[in-house]
């Protein structure tokens, strides 16, 4: 995750408190995914960012997962992220939220 | 009057010691001096970066879709190595550095390249007929070690030294007219950059031309869709390329000018010479995009953790020549071009629907009507050991999601449709280059061979990069073969 993301990332929470803010994870990429939600919960895995050694314990979710989908007129999504839900498959996106939801239970 | 592709050309420029001159190992190499050694002992040679497989695509010795069969990594699995392909051929850095002292205007003596070396380049060119006795003149006697080395102590803002085989051979000035000491946007730096461009652009417009069979002069328009901004610190980006590669290549009837739009530069340009060729202002327009200097070594961070060769060091230019209906060569759909309209802005869903689907609307055809889509064509090698991923792949499952869409497949059908309608990235990482004309010279021959009857260009650029606004831009034009061709049966 780039140095200036974990500043911003870093400043917002500062400024709101953690337990204020939730993550949104928007692209595809598996092991983006991982490496950007473990360095919003658990602190930067490179030890080279702003987040080194700092676990915020964000909450990271992705816009494919169910609990988001839910909370969304479905015409906006359909038009919004129906592409991406297609190009992603239903079994990426049980991956996903399988990641995304240890992450957030278990830290 | 119907514009087509009538011809095009593609031409690699194999550069292992310009990589260093690259804008992301100059910066990291100036932080970290220890980088250069580590960096050029993982550059490949003139005969490793020949025989690559994708290069041998580029250079149209191998069909994309026949890089499916070669197993990755690539650079373990090389190819035939010809320097000579259908469409063009790949430069050595001898050879480059002597083409580039071809470019160079006399007065302003960008370059000198050593008295020994300046003989050695003018035997090895000399025998490539592409160039004739006017363009070897140009090269000179060369200049004396000692006057390069004293050139280069006035330090790296008059002067950058120039490599063959890790040996100092030349070095790369600023002009030496009074108007340029002062000038930033004159540095050598930025004009290595810029002859770069047009030398390497050059090349592939002579091969244009010779490949057509046609005078020089015949050309009446150049577009030059090259990344590089020409200009002085008044105006940046305000010269011309077009005119400095057609003036290079004795095209004494043409005019032209630049057309810049990140990645999708050459659809533009495109889009542009054929708008021009019908509504009759012109007959023959090249576009034009040269070798782009700033993006070699870009990745190198990336190939250096893998332990992989550093294969961004290879340059890369193409020339098309769009003229009026010749009743064989495939036609451009001027009435059905994808644009990505700013109402838009960088929602990736829109720009797809946009680029791919609205033009398709208007003829009335289908995703699966085209029967190959070129989309951004970067070769994965290059960008999956930095995290990029796989860029033609993740083009090809959004159209495939948009089949899916339209209900005309459905989602176990994707990785079929990306097979079928897609290719492997084949295209080195040069900015503009990969934005889908890599595909064009294949296309036209897959025409002519019965293989295929459409296909559609995509490119996808980011404007946010020039920090004036966050749009995505995108644009696509479809080519179709020619319903006039007359089929020529093999006997």
């Amino acid at each position: 995750m780039s140095l200036e993301y974990q500043n911003a990332v870093k400043d917002l929470a500062f400024k709101y408190g953690p337990e204020n803010l939730v993550v949104m994870l928007g692209f595809l990429d598996m092991d983006l995914i991982e490496i950007q939600a473990i360095t919003m919960t658990d602190g930067d895995p490179s030890g080279v960012g702003s987040l080194s050694g700092v676990a915020l314990r964000l909450k990271v979710y992705h816009i494919l997962e169910p609990e988001i989908k839910s909370q969304i007129p479905q015409d906006v999504y359909q038009e919004q992220i129906g592409l991406m839900a297609i190009t992603a498959g239903p079994e990426k996106i049980a991956k996903i939220s399988e990641l995304l939801q240890q992450l957030r239970t278990t830290r | 009057m119907k514009p087509v592709i009538k011809n095009y050309a593609y031409t690699m420029y194999h550069v292992p010691n310009l990589v260093r001159y690259g804008s992301k190992p100059m910066r990291e190499i100036e932080k970290n001096p220890e980088l250069y050694p580590k960096i050029h002992e993982l550059l490949r040679s003139y005969f490793e970066a020949v025989s690559y497989p994708p290069n041998q695509v580029f250079i149209g010795n191998i069909k994309p879709d026949d890089l499916r069969a070669i197993p990755r990594p690539w650079f373990k699995n090389p190819a035939g190595a010809f320097r000579s392909g259908k469409f063009g051929e790949i430069f050595s850095e001898d050879e480059f550095l002597g083409l580039l002292k071809i470019a160079d205007v006399h007065d302003y003596e960008l370059i000198w390249l050593e008295k020994t070396f300046t003989a050695h380049v003018k035997n090895v060119l000399n025998e490539n007929p592409i160039l004739q006795e006017t363009d070897l003149q140009k090269i000179g006697e060369g200049k004396s070690i000692q006057e390069i080395k004293e050139k280069l102590e006035k330090g790296e803002n008059f002067s950058l030294p120039l490599l063959y085989e890790n040996i100092l051979v030349g070095c790369f000035n600023r002009s030496k007219d009074v108007h340029a000491q002062e000038d930033e946007a004159l540095s050598p730096h930025h004009l290595m950059e810029g002859l770069v461009a047009k030398a390497s652009g050059a090349l592939a417009l002579k091969h244009l031309i010779r490949r057509e069979g046609i005078g020089p002069e015949e050309i009446d328009f150049i577009l030059s869709c090259s990344e590089e901004a020409i200009g002085d610190r008044y105006n940046r980006g305000g010269g011309s390329l077009a005119k400095a590669m057609g003036e290079m290549c004795g095209c004494q009837n043409a005019t032209g000018s630049d057309i810049k739009s990140f990645c999708v530069g050459p659809v533009y340009a495109i889009v542009f010479a054929a708008s021009l060729v019908k509504a009759g202002v012109v007959k023959n327009v090249a576009v034009v995009g040269g070798g782009c200097l700033a993006k070699l070594g870009m990745k190198f961070q990336g190939h250096l953790a893998s332990g992989m060769p550093i294969i961004e060091d290879t340059l890369a230019s193409f020339a098309f020549l769009i003229a009026g209906d010749d009743k064989k060569s495939p036609i451009i759909r001027l009435d059905a071009i994808g644009k990505n309209n700013i109402k838009n802005a960088a929602k990736p869903e829109s720009v797809t629907r946009a680029v791919v689907l609205e033009p398709l609307q208007k003829l009335g055809k289908k995703i699966t009507d085209i029967d190959k889509y070129a989309v951004q064509l970067e070769n994965p090698e290059i960008t999956e050991p930095s995290k990029t991923g796989d860029v033609p792949r993740k083009n090809y499952d959004t159209i495939a999601a948009l089949a899916v869409m339209n209900g005309e497949i459905t989602p176990a059908d994707m990785p079929a449709f990306r097979e079928k309608h897609g290719m492997p990235g084949f295209s080195p990482t040069q900015g503009h280059v990969p934005a889908a004309v890599p595909y064009v010279g294949h296309a036209v021959e897959a025409m002519e061979n019965g293989e295929i009857k459409n296909a559609m260009f995509v490119a996808r650029g980011s404007f946010f990069l020039g920090r004036m606004t966050q749009l995505e831009d995108g644009m696509s034009f479809i080519i179709e073969k020619n319903p006039k061709r007359k089929e020529v049966k093999n006997v």
